[in-house]
């Protein structure tokens, strides 16, 4: 059975990556299961200079989802570069560096630097919507996605993933603008803008007042976003928002995602990562699949 | 780190309050006073979330833990229906917990309302040292584990916050007034913030050994996610740390409260 596949040059022997954000640098989950099982990793948001992140709370518990607003904290690229690259290169595993700035100049910047770094693909968060300046300002219009994307593109000898918002009218002319402008594949979705209030003390619950919505709650609009998207663009699409097993998986490629991330369900379970690996060899076994690549698109409609 | 544990005991100890002991042999050999774990309180995907819950004891020899957790929400709300022969999945030990105290030292603590749990696990393992233990409640009918806290401390003192038992008010005002007269080598203190704040003033102020436990809403519990922090000293500047991780316990001198 292959499971392997190949995002535009991005090798992944599995396509299941653990979500930016939600894993760190991998140190943490390492002590849960090793590495090696994974796809690749997608680390945390990297800015150009390090970032203390918004006051907490930062998480909001709701029906099967949370609401976080870490606003990208992060030691910056610099220390992940010299601390976090070497760790990570102990596993035969893809990284996937995602990086946020406040102008296209930081975008720039980071991606330069991160070109002559020892990673295997730069992920271009232009939808995090835990940030006052930039971030999801250039993510929410296509102009913006084509702005900072063709920028970057220029300086980026990586494979370049953009990863879009939901919280847009239309996530497809999304997705054609960062085609449009070089990106060699869309990671979707980052997550929805929300709020949560305590109702007993009249105040919101999280610190920065909204956050970003993840978890199963999000998956449907996930699943459709990436239908809707891998329609419209020829580049691959990677898939994420809700997936806390192999069945959500399936349901992503089956959608037309060549890849998957997950996140929040992490917090659950420690192991979802390498589970989901396991459930989708099983699936592919159930359903006569001999290679995982058959299963994206394989939708019938 | 991921244990499905078996529920050896369960006890209403007090109006929404219950203690629980769990059998795993590696969570009661690794745990050290001020660690947590974190409870799957069920498989549904409403409070889906695992819930902190600060070790309150543990013995290696039975293999068994023992926590205990206040009702508040959905989360513990479901826990609470658990029955003995039922598992829970448990990760942890995790956290950095206190720093014990050395033989002969005179030690306090300075607990308030759940926090005090952790806290009788800090003096249960303190061994040849002077012990004496603030313990703050709102009313009489909250007050639990008087018994297990006299057996682990030289002196107890409680207070209710209606005087329906002990000092009536804060904890902290018998506490300031120990100071008076006393100077323990290291005080410990877990509970509310305004509380563990005054506690940690007075031994600033007073060049006295100070580590504090703190609470946050969590997300991994493990240090990944970013979301648990609390606001620390970094030379002159500011910077968040883990709770789940870089914590709970943290030197006074570092929390900007
Ligand atoms: C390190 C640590 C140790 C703790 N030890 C104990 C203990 O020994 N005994 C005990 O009774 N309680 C303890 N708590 C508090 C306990 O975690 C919360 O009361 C519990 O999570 C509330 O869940 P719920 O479903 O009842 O409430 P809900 O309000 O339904 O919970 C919603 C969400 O908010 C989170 N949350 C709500 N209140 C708190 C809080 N005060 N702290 C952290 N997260 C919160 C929940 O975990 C959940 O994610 C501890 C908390 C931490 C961080
Ligand atoms: C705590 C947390 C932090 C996150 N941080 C980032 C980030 O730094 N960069 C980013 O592109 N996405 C970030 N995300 C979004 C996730 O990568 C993902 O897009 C989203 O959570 C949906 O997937 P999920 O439902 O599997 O978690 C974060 C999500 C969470 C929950
Ligand atoms: S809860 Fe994730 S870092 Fe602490």
């Amino acid at each position: 059975m292959d499971l392997s596949v190949n995002i535009a040059g991005l090798k992944l022997k599995n396509p299941i990556i653990a979500a930016s954000g939600t894993f760190g640098f991998g140190r943490e989950f390492s002590e849960f299961f090793d590495l090696n099982l994974m796809g690749g990793i997608s680390v945390k948001g990297l800015t150009l200079n390090p970032r203390k992140g918004n006051a907490p709370p930062r998480i909001a518990e709701t029906p099967a989802g949370i609401l976080n607003s870490v606003g990208l904290q992060n030691p910056g690229v610099h220390a992940f570069i010299r601390d976090e690259i070497p760790f990570l290169r102990r596993f035969d595993t893809a990284i996937i560096a995602n990086i946020a700035g406040n102008t296209v100049d930081d975008y720039c910047r980071i991606a330069e630097i991160l070109s002559d770094a020892d990673i295997d693909a730069i992920e271009l968060n232009v939808s995090c919507p835990n940030v006052k300046e930039g971030c999801l300002m250039f993510g929410s219009t296509a102009e913006g996605i084509s702005k900072v994307t063709a920028a970057v593109r220029r300086v980026c000898k990586k494979t370049l993933i953009v990863k879009l918002s939901p919280n847009v009218t239309d996530i497809t002319e999304m997705a054609k603008a960062a085609e449009d402008s070089g990106a060699d594949s869309v990671s979707l979705i980052n997550t929805l803008l929300g709020m949560a209030i305590d109702i007993n003390t009249k105040k919101p619950i999280l610190g920065n007042v909204m956050g970003g919505l993840s978890g199963p709650a999000v998956k449907p609009v996930a699943v459709r976003m990436v239908y809707q998207v891998s329609k419209t663009v020829k580049i691959p699409v990677i898939g994420m928002g809700g997936i806390s097993g192999a069945e959500d998986a399936v349901e992503f490629l089956l959608a037309g995602a060549s890849a998957v991330m997950i996140g929040t369900a992490g917090f659950v379970n420690p192991y979802v990562w390498v589970e989901t690996v396991e459930g989708l060899k099983r699936y592919m076994e159930r359903h006569g699949f001999e290679k995982v690549t058959e299963l994206t698109g394989a939708l019938l409609d | 780190m991921n244990f499905d544990v078996v529920i050896e005991k369960t006890e209403k100890l007090a109006e929404n309050i219950y203690f629980l002991r769990l059998r795993s042999e590696r969570i009661s050999a690794e745990a050290v006073p001020g660690q947590f774990v974190n409870i799957k309180c069920h498989d549904g995907l409403d409070a889906f979330l695992r819930r902190p819950i600060s070790i309150m004891r543990a013995n290696p020899a039975e293999k068994t833990f023992d926590i205990v957790y206040m009702v508040r929400g959905k989360g513990t709300r479901i826990l609470s229906c658990l029955e003995c022969g039922d598992t829970a999945d448990c990760v942890g030990p995790l956290g950095r917990g206190f720093t014990l105290p050395e033989k002969g030292e005179r030690i306090c603590v300075i607990g308030g309302g759940i926090g005090v749990f952790p806290l009788l696990f800090l003096l249960e393992r303190s061994k040849d040292v002077h012990k004496t233990a603030f313990l703050g409640f709102r009313t009489r009918d909250m007050i639990v584990l008087q018994k297990d806290f006299e057996k682990v401390s030289d002196r107890l003192v409680i207070s209710t916050d209606d005087g329906s038992f002990g000092h009536k008010g804060l904890i902290t005002n018998p506490f300031i007034e120990y100071l008076q007269t006393e100077k323990p080598d290291r005080v410990y203190t877990c509970g509310p913030l305004p509380m563990m704040k005054a506690v940690a003033e007075a031994c600033i102020e007073r060049n006295i050994f100070c580590e504090v436990s703190m609470e946050q809403r969590m997300g991994c519990g493990i240090g990944a996610c970013l979301v648990c922090v609390c606001k620390v000293r970094h030379n002159d500047d500011f910077g968040y740390e883990r709770i789940c991780r870089d914590g709970p316990v943290f030197s006074a001198e570092k929390i900007i409260f």
